[in-house]
């Protein structure tokens, strides 16, 4: 993965869009923030391989950026995105990565299902 | 002194688990002849380390975390690794008679006189707990003569309060090579905080020794 480059991560954006596409979506902690630091609140979601069609992607913001799609009667959106690739599935793969180098929110978009 | 066991099976869900918690243990069976067979449930597919620069994404990160599991069993000679094919996150979410049943049918093929995993609700991560109540579970359907002993982990904040000292020490400091060889192999998750621990193993804190040397489980009991 390479850090956001926002024109071409918008056209890659444009060009999953009006197609059926699986998402990966999740915003993570990690499950031993509130082991190593008491009292945290921890929260995240996390959907996989779910199907949809959106018919606008959009980056915004500087870095970290935002990330939003609108589906017909819907919305996905992920805050904090750093880093993207288009791996060699041709999935679209962006991920919010701290200083410290832990994932805090990753969003995908692929044609084809997601492992497992 | 370790005892010798007919066969140990420890079970846990994350790469890595067995590094931290019982490498010096599985180490010390194998170079006693003691067969052991290690389940990982997972490849911990949900890990957050994937640097920064990242050296890894989300999708290749399970086929990083599965060589480095390889190479820590290497380091440890065991050799009958089971990858269990579930997903990091989600086993508290599985049908807990699936899970059981995977146990039961584990224990029921290698037929152990041991098995290690982690304790039910003091292990802090919820596939941790998760997967100590399936083995909970699976062990105590077992007719008591035939039930092999079950050791667990436990690390939450609150242990001691709740189940006191922990009543199994295994005293391993002549594995520490292959202790330390298993938490490196895992360096995807173990690189920042071996940093810090060879440094403080090299300053000999007593401590950060007494963690290398000696792996304490607590002895399950059922009734």
């Amino acid at each position: 993965m390479q850090t956001v480059d926002a024109n071409h991560l918008q056209e890659l954006l444009d060009s999953f869009a009006n197609k059926d596409v699986y998402i990966h979506l999740e915003t993570t902690n990690g499950s031993y923030a509130s082991h190593f630091q008491e009292g945290f609140f921890n929260a995240g979601a996390f959907i996989r391989n779910i199907v949809i069609r959106y018919e606008l992607g959009k980056v915004a913001g500087d870095s970290p950026h935002r990330i939003g799609l609108k589906l017909p009667s819907g919305w996905i959106y992920a805050q904090g995105i750093t880093h993207y690739t288009m791996d060699e599935h041709d999935r679209l793969l962006m991920a919010g990565l701290g200083p410290d180098g832990k994932l805090a929110v990753a969003l995908e978009i692929s044609e084809t299902p997601f492992a497992y | 002194m370790l005892q010798k066991e007919r066969h140990v099976v420890v079970i846990f869900p994350h790469p890595d688990d067995e590094a931290f918690g019982v490498s010096g243990t599985i180490s010390k069976y194998i170079e006693m002849g003691v067969p052991v067979t290690y389940a990982c449930l997972t490849l911990g597919e949900m890990g957050r380390n994937l640097g920064n620069p990242p050296f890894a994404n989300r999708e290749t990160l399970p086929q990083v975390r599965k060589q480095e599991l390889l190479n820590a069993c290497n380091a440890m000679g065991l050799t009958d690794l089971r990858m269990m094919g579930l997903r990091d996150k989600t086993i508290e979410f599985e049908d807990p008679d699936k899970m059981i049943k995977l146990v039961t049918d584990l224990i029921e093929e290698v037929n152990p006189s041991l098995v290690i995993s982690f304790h039910p609700q003091l292990a802090v991560h919820p596939d941790h707990n998760a997967t100590g109540q399936a083995v909970v579970e699976a062990v105590r359907r077992i007719p008591e003569a035939q039930r092999p002993v079950l050791y667990v982990n436990a690390f939450d904040n609150n242990t001691v309060n709740v189940i006191g000292e922990p009543d199994v020490i295994h005293h391993v400091a002549d594995m520490q090579d292959k202790k330390i060889a298993a938490l490196k192999a895992h360096a995807s998750q173990t690189l920042w905080m071996l940093q810090d621990m060879e440094k403080r193993w090299a300053a000999q804190e007593e401590d950060a020794l007494e963690w290398l040397h000696n792996e304490k489980f607590y002895r399950y009991t059922f009734d």
